[in-house]
């Protein structure tokens, strides 16, 4: 197993080029986290049980994702800024097949 | 007035814990926490989910956990301020606080334990620019007392449970109920949602989906609001309403506990590892509201820093007592309530 390299847009604009691991059964949540492009508290909050949206992306790149669960798509149906490519990042699984993903962090609310 | 030894600020499974630290060395604990009922996050997000790393329960449902610390204080006789959220602290001359709640409900303590979690709840309003207008003028975001909706026409948007469950509710006491929600799917318990179905059948829920509440009209107070329907059939709809109810559910916020001169760091209380005390001497923050180097936001960690408070806040309020902790299994517990448990005793007989 090895890193891959994903594309993260901050809450700001500014885009991140980071190293993922695709070994430690990390989400882009959990990424996103780790390389701290959001202020704690304000992503990840339910932990990512896919219960609070506070991860949504829109995912830029035409990757094939993981389908929605109902919880997610669920999740989405009540959530703020929700566009046709938005995910919960928390249901985003790091694998090989998302080497050069591209997302943006949807807005706080 | 509200007089107890410590005050601790949430309800979760870290303050909840801590009453029970608490009554092991006698001192009383009162609670407040902004939701309805106790158990913070495990309560409010995720009841039926299990937790696995609770030392001694191989699995235990989050909503279990709760009711079994509630067991566990229930002798140190706990007393709660629930639906009111903590909003400012003065500290007294002789060293003790004031807290104040959003609802004017004073406590008096000589020790605050901040056990706050990610913050009170709040709801998660829509985005729509003028709400701010209506807000109590025909916008809630609570539902208080049903009764300020009888023979009204109320308007509910959301897709879960509460929305769901209050349309069926008010379907009975307002004058007209519509429901309006994104999707043309609920996110429900099954039965919550088949009684919304019979109810449109019946006529009784006017079910507006898949649709969005787009603006709001009204001259000093709400008199109707903009749905903007989507999918095949596009179109604007104004509908004349006394209430908006948007159901959207909640979302922690520090709050105003991030005025209160506590050190704050990534939207945490900078704490000393020693006893989990802040920068203000008798104001102590445990659980995940929290931070210091190597913080682990874990409830397991908050059972701990509670423990650690709690000796602190025993030699802050009687200095000049020798205290050395005791086991329960050799001292019992003794409660507020007349209640003793200890470990029953041995029995000394020969055997022939």
């Amino acid at each position: 197993m090895s890193d891959i390299k994903i594309k993260i847009k901050d809450r700001e604009g500014v885009v991140h080029e980071v190293d993922a691991p695709t070994d430690m059964n990390m989400n882009l949540m959990e990424v996103v986290r780790s390389y701290e492009l959001a202020p704690e508290g304000t992503i990840g909050v339910c932990g990512g049980m896919a219960m609070c949206a506070s991860c949504q992306c829109y995912v830029e790149s035409d990757h094939t994702l993981p389908e929605m669960s109902d919880d997610e798509d669920a999740m989405l149906a009540e959530a703020f800024h929700v566009q046709d490519n938005s995910r919960l990042g928390c249901q985003i699984q790091m694998t090989e097949e998302m080497e050069g993903l591209e997302v943006t962090l949807a807005p706080e609310s | 007035m509200i007089k107890t030894d410590i005050l601790i600020i949430g309800a979760g499974p870290t303050g909840l814990f801590a009453v029970f630290e608490a009554g092991l060395l006698q001192l009383k604990c009162h609670l407040i926490d902004a939701l309805p009922q106790p158990g913070g996050q495990c309560s409010e997000i995720y009841p039926k989910k299990p937790i696995y790393d609770i030392p001694g329960f191989p699995e235990i449902l989050a909503g279990d956990l709760v009711d079994n610390l509630m067991e566990q204080i229930r002798p140190f006789q706990p007393t709660f301020t629930l639906g009111e959220r903590a909003n400012t602290i003065e500290k007294l001359d002789d060293g003790t606080f004031v807290v104040t709640t959003n609802k004017g409900t004073k406590h008096h303590a000589p020790i605050v334990a901040i056990a706050g979690g990610l913050g009170s709840f709040e709801p998660r309003k829509p985005l729509i620019n003028n709400i701010g207008n209506y807000e109590d003028k025909g916008v809630s975001y609570f539902i208080k007392d049903p009764e300020i909706y009888r023979d009204k026409k109320v308007l509910i948007a959301g897709g879960g449970d509460s929305a769901l469950d209050w349309s069926i509710f008010l379907a009975d006491v307002a004058s007209e109920v519509t429901l309006v929600h994104r999707r043309n799917q609920f996110r429900g318990a099954l039965d919550s949602v088949e009684k919304v179905q019979s109810l449109k059948n019946l006529g009784r829920i006017n079910l507006i989906t898949p649709a969005e509440v787009v603006d709001l009209k009204g001259d000093g107070k709400l008199e109707a609001v903009v749905i903007q329907k989507s999918g095949d059939a596009e179109e604007e709809i104004v509908q004349e309403v006394d209430e908006f109810i948007p159901l959207f559910g909640l979302s922690p916020k520090l709050g105003p506990i991030a005025n209160w001169g506590l050190e704050i760091e990534k939207n945490a209380i900078k704490v000393d590892t020693f006893d989990y005390q802040t920068n203000i001497p008798g104001i102590y923050a445990i659980g995940d509201v929290n931070t210091y180097p190597g913080k682990l936001k874990l409830i397991l960690c908050g059972f701990h820093e509670a423990t650690l408070m709690c000796q602190s806040a025993y030699q802050r309020i009687f200095p000049d007592k020798k205290y050395v902790m005791k086991y329960t299994t050799v001292g019992g517990v003794s409660g507020f309530d007349g209640t003793k448990r200890e470990a029953p005793k041995a029995v000394v007989k020969a055997i022939e």
